[in-house]
């Protein structure tokens, strides 16, 4: 027997795949098309949610025999309101130029709904351990799609992976650039993003049919 | 055995197997298919989606023949060796910078038809016919090939393929292949090199140090954005000897292929002459808005705005737009209302862009794209218009 059970495991793999949160659930998409146009920025947003999601599902679950039900959201608001500023302050002490970056997004951690989504649909009705589990698994997967997106976009929007020149240099003209290659400036523009998450819906979908509603 | 004979053998040969479609493309596009309708009530008529297709690209190769003049003459006259516009020289230049965008067009289209047509088991439709005629047409003669490829990539793929294919897309994939160029590589789309052959390179010549003039080809509509002045008279702008996109700059052959296409019942002139009253109109809103000296002669806004409203019909892609691109029967508006809110909404929205937005003095592409995206709400309501009228009607008899 591995390090969790079987049913434990599956809350972790299911949301990375076949009920992940942006491409299945289609939660959180105004978080992936705004901050995705360099890869740090998504890792660091990742990480972000990752930590609130975590921290306050195990809160959530804790609390959920003494909240009230009918003040459950505010409660829900200010734990994760708290989560999001230490993020936020942990960020402009450590990273001001990305926290400079992810502006508003950051705060905006509030009202992604997938946070508040697994608040009230899992962490609400299940013990500290596998509301953790679950907050570690749906804020992996929206990492990981969060992560695919901001590769191919700062990949051939700007040419480097976390500001590490990849293509060469496009001013310099060496690498590709001395072929004639050239950034593609529509990749860091929002509708960019969107159509490259419909193009990662599309695969995931053709891969397995099962996900294809009617 | 003739041509046909072998054509229908491939085509016999690939039944059943995963290529069938690719070969009976090939079939197809000499050839008239002999497969028949075997059910229900069916109408005979010879004006089937190949028929169609033909018809538009035979109305486009005239603005292409021009095209290749044009780049040859605009080249030469940049380059201070200026030969006659109707000279072979011209021609042979054109035709030479023109053929790749025509051959890159088509082959990486196509094989994308073909590639889809292959895995979702249906056969190859005509759609791209025109649209890789449209494409050449388009974009400015220096754009780099691999651009282009990618651009027709993204256009067929996200433009059409996700929709379905040919006669279930949203928005005019050659537009949709523009646009990309457009907001990807706005570099070779815009500004003052890239509509002269040469130019460009020219211009990296001159940053390496060489000791050459440096060439502009400004497009008029880019001149104006800018308060630039320009030398050409509307003798030219009409018959096209400015520079521009490779097929839109002759006015006068547009009008023709307008003609032909209203004539063969193909464009719709609802469309056409609903966009050129749309324009004109805003034009004189704009000429009015000069006269009444609302707006400071300083303003950036000032040249193109005072530009007299007939000329915007004749400078910039708008009348290749509207002809070509607007009168697209996918999608277009379908009903006669909606297509004269269609066609008018398109030149009016050209000309507000085309003022409004000097980055983008394109206005024609974005205008139709959007009222693309507009055209299913249109109908809509014109149907339920419809329907509420006849309804009152009713009422009315029977009470």
């Amino acid at each position: 027997m591995g390090l969790l059970s079987k049913k434990d495991a599956k809350l972790i793999t299911d949301p990375l795949a076949d009920n992940n949160p942006i491409t299945i659930q289609v939660l959180g998409i105004c978080s992936a098309l705004a901050i995705t146009a360099d890869l740090k920025a998504s890792i660091v947003m990742a990480i972000a949610v990752l930590f609130v999601l975590a921290i306050g599902n195990v809160v959530i679950s804790l609390l959920r025999n003494i909240i009230p039900s009918k003040i459950r959201i505010i409660v829900q608001l200010i734990v994760v309101a708290a989560l999001v500023i230490i993020v936020d302050i942990i960020l402009k002490a450590f990273a001001y130029e990305l926290s400079k970056t992810l502006s508003v997004f950051v705060g905006l951690i509030i009202t992604n709904c997938i946070i508040m989504g697994r608040f009230e649909a899992f962490a609400l009705a299940n013990g500290p351990w596998r509301s953790f589990l679950d907050g570690i698994g749906n804020s992996l997967g929206y990492g990981v799609i969060l992560v695919i997106v901001g590769f191919f976009r700062e990949l051939l929007g700007s040419g480097t992976l976390l500001g590490i020149k990849v293509l060469g240099d496009p001013i310099e003209k060496t690498g590709v650039y001395a072929y004639g290659y050239e950034n593609n400036g529509f990749m860091l523009l929002a509708p960019m993003a969107l159509i490259t998450l419909g193009i990662i819906i599309w695969v995931q979908r053709s891969r397995n049919k099962a996900l294809i509603e009617n | 055995m003739g041509l046909k004979e072998n054509l229908h053998n491939i085509k016999e040969k690939g039944k059943g197997k995963k290529w069938l479609p690719a070969y009976s493309a090939l079939h197809t596009f000499l050839y008239t298919p002999n497969e028949t309708t075997h059910s229900g009530g069916h109408v005979r008529a010879a004006d089937d989606l190949k028929r169609t297709m033909t018809m538009v690209v035979l109305a486009l190769i005239p603005c292409l023949i021009f095209g290749m003049f044009n780049t040859g003459f605009q080249h030469f006259k940049a380059f201070g060796a200026p030969v006659e516009f109707l000279s072979m020289d011209a021609f042979w230049f054109g035709f030479l910078k023109i053929l790749p965008l025509i051959i890159v067009s088509y082959v990486v289209g196509l094989g994308v038809e073909v590639l889809f047509a292959v895995i979702k088991g249906h056969e190859v439709e005509e759609g791209y016919f025109v649209t890789g005629m449209l494409v050449p047409l388009i974009v400015p003669v220096d754009i780099p090939l691999w651009m282009l490829a990618v651009a027709v990539i993204f256009g067929v793929v996200i433009g059409k393929e996700v929709f379905g294919g040919t006669g279930m897309n949203i928005l005019n994939p050659a537009l949709v292949i523009r646009a990309f160029l457009f907001f990807a590589y706005p570099t070779w789309m815009s500004g003052d090199k890239v509509w002269v052959e040469g130019a460009t390179e020219r211009a990296k010549e001159i940053a390496a140090g060489a000791n050459l003039d440096a060439i502009s080809g400004e497009t008029i509509l880019g001149s104006l954005a800018q308060g630039k002045e320009f030398a050409y008279t509307v003798s030219d702008m009409f018959f096209g000897y400015i520079p521009g996109s490779v097929g839109e700059t002759s006015t006068f052959l547009i009008l023709l292929a307008g003609i032909f296409l209203v004539a063969t019942k193909i464009g719709s002139w609802r469309i056409m002459l609903s966009s050129v009253v749309g324009a004109l109109v805003m034009g004189l809103i704009f000429n009015g808005v000069v006269n009444a000296g609302w707006i400071a002669e300083g303003s950036k806004f000032y040249s193109l705005m005072s530009t007299e409203f007939w000329h915007h019909l004749l400078i910039g892609g708008f009348a290749f737009g509207v002809v070509f691109m607007a009168t697209d029967p996918v999608t277009a508006s379908q009903t006669n209302k909606g297509k004269w809110i269609y066609g008018f909404l398109i030149g009016f929205i050209s000309i507000l862009i085309r003022v409004f937005n000097p980055a983008y003095p394109e206005g024609v592409m974005l205008a139709i794209l959007l009222m693309n995206v507009f055209a299913p709400t249109i109908d809509h309501y014109v149907v339920q218009g419809n329907v509420k009228r006849r309804l009152k009607r009713l009422k009315v008899k029977t009470a």
